[in-house]
């Protein structure tokens, strides 16, 4: 191909030549071009690797577990006695404990995110909204230490007072802290699915002469049903898989119980119990670390799919 | 306001073409396209098209929109490439080589041909770095001769004066007018034989507008120019020719003047008169 | 007749119109509940807390003896994990985004990928402990030292990165990288010197949003085994450490048997938080100074 050689300044330097010549070394610039979606591709790749490396790791460590205590076994024993004589491995104390705690969370952040997603997105002005919603979000940016310190030295003191039965670690008070927490999730998502009912059916139950709040629960809600429910799902498989505020304020009783003034121990918080004491590798104590992290990764994934699923649903709506 | 003297680009006379049988009066064909078609998916966005563009012209490409301009601009680049789906038959032949072959280097085509948008996109980099980096990524590093290039190519765009002592700021702080200057000097760092211009002024006040269209016509002298524009007044002040396009098929293609003046099919003349869309 | 009906057509409307304000004052007083107890909560640590901050808490080492412990083992502890989280995630979080938004095709892998992604956002914190003590700890033999650590905390907060990288990378206008390649740039020299270049201000906000999450994690740590009381300062990768989080963890649960360790645990949780603070300021900062300005 016959480049044209005329400078298009008067220059002693003929640059689109140079270029030409630049081109014909066939710089490292062609390398990258195929190097580099083949790094990126590795990188990306290690995100899967994450969890076929959690896969495998539950899984594999299960098994053993599996191999000594019988599946049913632990899937319906209520006697979780790890360290004595006898060893006992029925996983219902747990999931009893982790029911509890994010049934007291639900029921707390549950009624308050609605009501919250209800002013930000029905009565409050852009102003207010524009303040109060950050500060909201600031609650989901604590760290979860720091809600079971408060639950631990704050509520749980407060609570007794109160209701002096109630034991200095119980489900009660790492359940309610826990609902704080998990405020900001559900009052943000469901606000999302109430601002997402389109205006006209809003003006339409207006115009009709009802007030704000009938609008609200009659057309607004019913319309963002779906998106709510996601929100509240989220919200449980979060709850279910929070361990610091429950290690911490709820203590390691690991009775079949449903006083809730008692403690109980959620999976997470056994985890933390197992892991942290000295449980020989190879021990049945040490591989049924991995048996309880593999129902509790199996809930909250499902929880999180069941979510997804949803809010899939709501988006088709519009 | 004289654009002429303002830009002090020095400019060579180009005679050294090696096809010396030619008459020296017969400008060289740039662009060949024969029967081209281009479809976005399903939809038939150019049909069976035949243009020759000529070297040293200025070619405008006029129409309703919609009508296909932009598609045919970006299919000299082979910018049109970047939406998913595009398929094409027939053939473009650039200098004798059919760019639309798969063997084509489309850097190489885009480092030839250059190409300058609607909307003024320079980078958010300043001044000096949006004109240096054409010749930074084809491997120009000489802090002199960078500072060389940027220099010449912002006179050549005529807007040297009003940036010279500005050229560390950022390009984002320009006017509309300048900016899209700055982008044709962007362009111009290079040296390429081919400009397009997509409604270059479409986004631009009428003296911005004014500036530029001096500017292409200084710019002839150098490159081949085309350009695409929603203004017949335009097209019809600046161009040496004119392809008029309806609902992605050429209508017309003659000689400025003669479109103008004189068009030969009905369609162009409603159109050129306003009694069309 | 017709007046009284229409009085107590009125006192219905009047209800309803009263009915309306009391909800939306309990609304508004919901909204606030969150709030308030966060108000409790600081004013709480800080009332336990601040008068134990000092120079020498600061700089001191720990020890069991209340009045002489001091959490600088602990920031650098910190220190030390972060020195591992922030490049591990900025590398493989960026080219992750980099990858999908700008390599892959739309379709089955990408797709793949991105559900995987999601999925593993959902995964509890303290799988990801389990994660690390298996592989980083136990497989590949590092025991319970900073690369540990840091790696398995890289690995929980990856898809938050990855995914506001994703959004940074999306939200580069398209008329920057056709200017790009319509000067004969390749794609990957349009990437680098144009896509990355004008999103890295949002890129650098979420990073650091990542990074706070990952700074406040404790439960992974704990299945790590990271040791309570610890004398000598971390000074590499290799060395064992302990952090902030895990420093407020043993000062709480040991509360019951030295009254005073509540008080430090209040103390470190204010050094903690006033961190997190002054890096979402700086998070906000960069999002505002470099709002798009294209
Ligand atoms: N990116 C695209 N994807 C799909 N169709 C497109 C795209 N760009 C343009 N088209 C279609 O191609 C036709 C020509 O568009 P275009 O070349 O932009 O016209 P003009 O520039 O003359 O206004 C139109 O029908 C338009 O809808
Ligand atoms: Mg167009």
């Amino acid at each position: 191909m016959a480049t044209n050689s005329e400078s298009k300044f008067n220059s002693a330097v003929n640059v689109s030549e140079l270029i030409a010549e630049n081109k014909k070394k066939k710089s490292i610039n062609n390398y990258m071009e195929k190097l580099v979606p083949a790094i990126l591709f590795l990188l990306a790749s290690i995100t899967v690797l994450t969890t076929i490396g959690i896969l495998y790791t539950l899984i594999s460590q299960a098994v053993h577990f599996f191999m000594e205590v019988p599946i049913l076994d632990f899937f319906t024993g209520t006697e979780l006695k790890p360290l004595s004589q006898n060893p006992e491995f029925g996983i219902l104390p747990l999931l009893n404990g982790t029911i509890f705690s994010s049934l007291i969370a639900i029921l707390v952040a549950g009624p308050i995110g609605i009501m919250s997603a209800i002013y930000l997105s029905e009565y409050a002005s852009d102003k207010v909204r524009r303040i109060l919603k950050p500060l909201l979000e600031v609650l989901a940016g604590i760290p979860t230490i720091v809600y079971g310190f408060f639950a631990f030295t704050f509520v749980t003191p407060l609570i007794r007072s109160i209701w002096p039965q109630v034991e200095a670690t119980n489900i009660l008070s790492p359940g309610i802290v826990m609902g704080v927490m998990i405020i900001p999730m559900i009052a943000s998502l469901s606000e999302d699915a109430m601002t997402s009912v389109p205006n006209g059916i809003r003006e339409g139950s207006l115009a009709m002469g009802t007030t704000k709040l009938e609008t609200t629960i009659k057309v607004v809600i019913p319309a963002a049903f779906s998106g709510i429910m996601a929100s509240f799902v989220l919200a449980i498989s979060r709850a279910i898989g929070e361990t610091m505020i429950v290690t911490i304020a709820s203590g390691s009783s690991k009775n079949f119980t449903f006083d809730l003034t008692q403690s109980m121990q959620t999976m997470t918080a056994y985890i933390v119990e197992v892991s942290g004491g000295e449980a020989p590798a190879g021990s049945t104590l040490y591989y049924s670390l991995y048996a309880v992290a593999l129902t509790l990764f199996a809930f909250t994934l499902i929880m999180n799919l069941l979510a997804k699923y949803i809010s899939r649903k709501f988006r088709e709506e519009y | 306001m004289n654009m002429a003297t303002d830009n002090k680009v020095q400019i060579e006379v180009s005679n050294d073409h090696t096809t010396t049988e030619n008459n020296t009066t017969q400008k060289r064909v740039v662009y060949d396209t024969k029967n081209l078609n281009l479809w976005y998916s399903e939809n038939h966005a150019l049909k069976d098209i035949n243009l020759e563009m000529k070297e040293n012209e200025v070619t405008a490409i006029i129409g309703p929109s919609g009508c296909g301009k932009s598609t045919y601009i970006k299919t000299l680049n082979r910018m049109v490439e970047l939406v998913p789906g595009v398929s094409t038959t027939g053939s473009i032949a650039y200098k004798g080589n059919n760019i639309l072959d798969k063997s084509m280097n489309v850097e190489d085509l885009r480092t030839r041909v250059g190409m300058v948008f609607q909307k003024p996109n320079p980078f958010p980099k300043s001044i000096y770095e949006n004109v240096a980096y054409g010749p930074k990524i084809h491997g120009i590093k000489k802090k002199a001769l960078l500072d060389d290039i940027v220099e010449k190519s912002l006179r050549g765009a005529a807007i040297w004066d009003e940036v010279k002592d500005r050229l560390n700021e950022n390009a984002y702080g320009l006017s509309g007018g300048q900016q899209q200057r700055v982008c044709i000097a962007r362009c111009l760092a290079i040296e390429p034989d081919v400009i397009l211009m997509d409604e270059p002024t479409s986004a631009l006040d009428p003296i911005s507008t004014l500036k530029i269209e001096e500017l292409i016509k200084e710019l002839k002298q150098n490159y081949t120019i085309i350009i695409v524009t929603h203004n017949m007044q335009q097209a019809a002040r600046i161009s040496d020719r004119t392809v008029f396009m309806l609902n992605g098929e050429v209508v017309e293609f003659s000689e400025t003047d003669q479109l103008f003046s004189n068009p030969k099919d009905k369609r162009t003349e409603d159109y050129i008169t306003g009694r069309f869309g | 007749m017709e007046n009284l009906e229409a009085l107590h057509e009125n006192n219905k409307m009047n209800a309803r119109v009263r009915k309306n304000s009391i909800w939306k004052s309990i609304f508004f007083l919901s909204t606030l509940f969150g709030l308030v107890v966060l108000v409790i909560l600081i004013a709480r640590v800080l009332f336990q807390g601040a008068s134990w901050i000092d120079l020498d808490f600061i700089t001191g080492r720990l020890s069991t003896n209340a009045d002489r412990a001091g959490i600088m083992g602990a920031i650098l502890g910190t220190v030390w994990v972060m020195l591992v989280v922030i490049p591990v995630t900025l590398i493989i979080g960026v080219g992750t985004a980099i990858y999908l938004e700008l390599y892959s095709k739309k379709g089955t892998i990408r797709s793949f990928i991105e559900t995987n992604i999601s999925n593993l956002a959902g995964v509890p914190s303290i799988v990801y402990g389990l994660l690390g003590l298996t592989v980083f700890v136990r497989l590949m033999d590092f025991g319970n030292v900073v690369l540990a650590g840091g790696l398995t905390l890289a690995l929980l907060v990856l898809p938050i990165l990855i995914v506001s990288a994703q959004e940074a990378l999306r939200a580069v206008p398209g008329h920057l990288s056709e200017a790009s390649y319509g000067m004969g740039a390749t794609k990957w020299q349009t990437i680098r010197r144009i896509i990355l270049p004008a999103a890295i201000p949002s890129i650098l906000t979420g990073s650091i949003l990542s990074l706070s999450r990952a700074i406040g994690e404790t439960a992974p740590l704990t299945v790590l085994g990271i040791p309570a009381l610890l004398i000598p300062f971390p000074n590499g990768l290799f060395d064992t450490f302990t952090a902030l989080p895990m420093q407020i963890y043993y000062w709480t649960i040991d509360a019951s048997l030295v009254a005073e360790y509540a008080n430090l645990a209040a103390a470190t949780i204010i050094v903690l938080l006033l961190i997190l603070f002054i890096l979402n300021s700086v998070a906000i900062i960069i999002r505002n100074k470099y709002q798009q300005r294209y």
